[in-house]
């Protein structure tokens, strides 16, 4: 049942609204005639409404959730309720300098731990989402490109295994985009790098380890290639979770990073987004960086502009990015620490190499059956569809039945048949044990009853829905039956109803 | 080790079933030159206990102070339950709702968002959010030049927030789209309709029209949103969603309506927090929808006949179309939204109302008194929304320090944007203003502005 129909007219908040005001100075043709389509319904009706539909979610607080690529890990509720003590809450983006240096030491040092973490000279926390920070990135190679006069890079290289948003991205800064193949090792093949870069070369994206759960054994040759051809080197920092600690970007030769908050430093997916990916530079980068920046001079924090960094490639939001979830990042790292920092990339390997060798055992195919998992890695089922016609989708949806969310499906493309698994180093051995024993029923389940799974699944809130229809025939919005309510001026403006409390 | 669980006993276990003898040997493939030694710049880990403490001293260190600050984000009373239901670890912890059966509650919450939204917006369609106000208004732009196929030129008014225009600038320009900007009228404080005839015959992709406008003053929507669409130009509005609740909807200006929809999110249930995470938001006539970018929920069916949520229209998106979609952006802001969804429920039409007319009854209030100190002056004639522009008779960055000085922000320094303007303030007094505030606020103003000892000269 939608809220809407939870709605009776009449119904009313009073606890929840101002007493009566009155606003006759705006004149009538600005005024709205129609009273906007929202749910009238008593506090207790909503709580109870959005209570039950949070029921409805698979989460990483309910759910083991080896979603590949996305780094599901537990998400410490200390780093929730710090981030919202009221000081920081009711702090207004636009107030000086001098009343948020306390909230500004946070940024700051955030900044230092992540440079030093990356091994990049500068970092700057503004971009909101992994997407802008490769906006942002990509934005920065052109610029610096265009300031030494070398306008003849046109091309963002970029292997068939990353994620969309890179070629999206490229593409968004004005670039055109050519995608270089995979070994058969999962590595980016060395001769079709060899091949693409040149001198319409503005640079190369790359995810390390890799979308395919690899790490890139020649990456440093593939920065000698690309940086002698005149280009410079993205990383995509979504698998950074498999190496903190471990090896650090800047010194694989990357000269702008991003780094996704929300996977490798554990603040909140939140049903997709809010985000955050600070981006980090090499020393030549610098003066393209996104403004604002945190900088503390003579004892005082305050922030970097335009004024200070005049090449600045601008402003990406309408502040300072996601504020709120920088200072859950901040509560993250104080808590690892340093040691913590290693640990994490230890133990999100020793899980997705368990995984793998138990899953392996259990008869599943592997897809890299010669390389270390980093911290995902990707089990193939073409033969068993060949043999069962169970497909990847069907298996996924038959784990939801089980209790587990489904690990990354069909990405990335070019592994046929693919299941992205990534177990995140704050699952048990006993949880990864149980997860094995599900996959194993499933394996029995597509050779002795295909068709139990083929239509799966059968105990969530809904069974398997109908994505063509929703496509064809879309249904964005609800419309109320017999919804169009006229008010007048005198309705809109002068007699709101004075509430009367007993 | 914090949040890892392994036992001693585990490790060994699992590091024999892998066939390696330690942990570092799954580290074998990074080449060894590559390898981090210490971590220098990270301090030693905390506890829970002692972080809460240093944390707890930093915020109190800043304090609060009462705020007459709006300029794009506002001060609103945010109930209780917003944030205990939209923290609950079902919403909090979840991930994009790719598996629809396992998702069903962030994706029917959506949906009911984008009923909302089309509905306050007066639009078809809405998306699922996107990052904030200042980059939903970007994306309009880029969609309006997707969509008009001739020209790659916007029109903005410099009455839209100096640093939305900021933005639009920095997201566009690697696309080869102009951006050129309108006067606005120095008595009115509207967008000059004069200015808008010196345009003559160019043509444009879009105009973008912002309601109210950064000076908090309402521009003539209908006849900017008819200039523009008598000349082929889309009609971009970028709203305040509070102001929604009285003034006219987007999707009702001019002849035909705007065309496009976007706004911050921020005034509907999302704190402040030192500008995010909020959300944008952006709705659009039918024919426009699939030249819109982010994710778009559909109610849909299952295999029994039952209505159920799904994300829908991917083939707009980047992880199908990668190089050819319209846009990179890969996530909404979920959490922003669900907070959002569960503030609009629990207000419902008349409290929501309530709150915009309160909070532009206060403002109104509020220059009142102001207008009676000495010097101090409304600069702009036209009608407003819970937001304006005063000037002061000594210079503002003083004024604004010394008001500091007694705990209380009194408004943004127009001077870095608008120069013209002289010591110029953006004041905003919300429903969350007492009578008691106001009153606290002119008084010390007026002690300020009399008391020279305040006042540095020089500035």
């Amino acid at each position: 049942m939608l809220i809407f129909e939870h709605s009776r007219p009449g119904r009313r908040n009073y606890s929840q609204s101002p007493k009566a005001a009155e606003a006759t100075d705006i004149p009538e043709k600005l005024l709205r005639k129609t009273l906007p389509l929202l749910p009238e319904v008593s506090e207790m009706d909503a709580v109870r409404h959005y209570t039950r539909l949070s029921q409805k979610n698979f989460s990483i607080d309910t759910h083991f959730y080896p979603l590949g690529s996305c780094t599901m890990k537990y998400n410490p509720r200390a780093c929730n309720s710090i981030a919202m003590l009221p000081q920081f809450l009711a702090r207004h983006p636009r107030s000086p300098e001098s009343t948020g240096q306390g909230f500004l030491a946070c940024m700051y040092e955030l900044q230092e731990i992540l440079k030093d973490v990356t091994g990049m000279a500068g970092v700057s926390l503004t971009p909101m989402a992994g997407a802008q920070g490769e906006l942002i990135g990509i934005a920065m190679i052109r610029a610096y490109h265009e300031s030494r006069g070398d306008t003849a890079r046109t091309e963002i290289i970029v292997p068939d295994a990353a994620h969309g948003t890179n070629p999206a991205t490229a593409v968004m800064c004005g670039y055109k985009v050519v995608e270089i193949a995979t070994d058969k090792e999962g590595n980016v093949d060395m001769a079709a790098l060899k091949a693409a870069v040149g001198p319409k070369t503005a640079g190369l994206m790359l995810t390390n380890p890799s979308t395919l759960g690899v790490f890139e054994e020649n990456v440093a040759e593939m920065s000698r290639i690309v940086h002698q051809a005149g280009g410079l080197l993205y990383y995509d920092g979504a698998n950074l979770n498999a190496i903190l600690g471990k090896v650090k970007p800047g010194d694989m030769g990357f000269d702008v990073i991003h780094i996704n908050l929300h996977k490798t430093f554990s603040t909140p997916h939140g049903g997709g987004g809010p985000g955050s990916a600070p981006v980090g530079v090499a020393p030549r980068l610098l003066p393209f960086m996104p403004v604002p920046i945190v900088a503390f001079e003579n004892g005082t924090y305050r922030w970097q502009t335009e004024k200070d960094i005049p090449q600045s490639i601008g402003r990406l939001s309408a502040h300072m990015g996601n504020a709120g979830v920088l200072l859950r990042a901040y509560v993250y790292v104080r808590l690892l620490g340093a040691e913590g920092m290693h640990r994490v990339a230890e133990f999100a390997a020793l899980n997705a190499n368990y995984l793998m060798a138990e899953l392996r055992k259990a008869g599943f195919e592997i897809a890299y059956p010669n390389r270390r998992a980093s911290h995902e890695f990707i089990v193939t089922l073409k033969d068993l569809k060949e043999k069962t016609g169970v497909t990847a989708m069907n298996l996924a949806k038959r784990l939801l039945d089980k209790g587990y969310h489904a690990p990354t499906t069909y990405f990335p493309l070019l592994v046929p048949e693919c299941l992205l698994i990534e177990p995140a180093e704050t699952e048990s051995k006993e949880t990864l044990d149980a997860f094995v024993t599900a996959m194993k029923e499933i394996l029995e389940e597509a050779h002795t009853q295909p068709d139990l799974v083929k239509s799966a699944p059968h105990t969530t809130p809904v069974r398997r829905l109908d994505d063509v229809k929703a496509a064809r025939e879309p249904d964005l919005a609800w419309k109320e039956p017999t919804r169009n309510i006229s008010v007048t001026r005198t309705e809109t403006l002068t007699a709101i109803p004075t509430v009367s409390v007993a | 080790m914090p949040f890892i669980p392994h036992t001693e006993e585990d490790i060994q276990a699992m590091l024999a079933s892998i066939g390696a003898n330690s942990i570092d040997e799954l580290f074998d493939e990074i080449p060894l030159a590559l390898k981090t030694g210490s971590l220098k710049r990270v301090p030693p880990g905390l506890s829970e206990m002692e972080i809460s403490r240093l944390m707890l001293e930093r915020a109190e260190q800043d304090g609060r102070y009462l705020n007459f600050i709006g300029a794009g984000a506002y001060e609103h009373h945010i109930p209780a339950a917003v944030w205990q239901i939209a923290t609950r670890g079902e919403f909090y912890s979840s991930y994009t709702p790719y598996q629809a059966e396992a998702s069903q509650g962030t994706l029917q919450l959506l949906y009911e968002y984008q009923t909302m939204m089309a509905s306050l917006t007066g639009m078809d369609v809405s998306n699922a959010s996107m990052y904030d106000g200042a980059s939903a208004l970007a994306e309009a732009a880029l969609m309006a030049v997707r969509s008009h196929r001739t020209s790659r030129r916007i029109l903005i008014p410099q009455t839209v927030h100096p640093v939305y225009r900021s933005v639009v600038r920095a997201i566009v320009k690697n696309q080869g789209i102009e951006v050129v900007e309108i006067p606005y009228d120095k008595l009115s404080g509207q967008t000059s309709l004069d200015g808008l005839k010196n345009f003559g015959s160019e043509e444009f992709a879009a105009l973008v029209i912002p309601q109210p406008n950064f000076f908090g003053v309402l521009e003539d929507v209908d006849a900017l949103t008819d200039w523009a669409q008598s000349r082929d130009a889309f009609a971009i509005a970028v709203v305040n969603p509070m102001a929604l609740a009285m003034l006219t909807p987007p999707g009702e200006w001019g002849e035909k309506g705007a065309d496009i929809a976007v706004g911050e999110g921020q005034p509907l249930g999302i704190p402040l927090s030192s500008g995010g995470p909020y959300f944008g938001f952006m709705a659009c006539k039918q024919p426009l929808v699939r030249q819109m970018p982010g994710r778009i929920i559909g109610r849909t069916t299952d295999q029994e006949g039952s209505d159920g949520f799904v994300l829908t229209l991917q083939a707009r998106e980047q992880h199908i179309r990668r190089s050819k979609a319209t846009s990179n952006i890969c996530t909404n802001q979920g959490l922003m939204v669900t907070a959002a969804t569960i503030y609009l429920a629990l207000l419902g039409p008349e409290g929501l109302r309530r709150t915009a007319a309160q909070s532009h009854a206060n403002t109104a209030a509020l220059l009142e008194k102001l207008e009676r100190l000495k010097g101090v002056k409304r600069v702009f004639s036209g009608p407003l929304f819970h937001e304006a522009v005063i000037s002061l008779p000594r210079p503002a960055a003083s004024v604004l320090q010394a008001l500091e000085s007694r705990r209380i922000l009194g408004g943004l320094n127009l001077k870095e944007y608008y120069p013209e303007l002289g010591d110029a303030v953006l004041v905003c007094a919300t429903e969350t203003k007492t009578s008691a505030d106001m009153e606290n606020y002119v008084t010390q103003l007026g002690e300020v502005i009399r008391n020279s000892t305040d006042i540095a000269s020089d500035v």
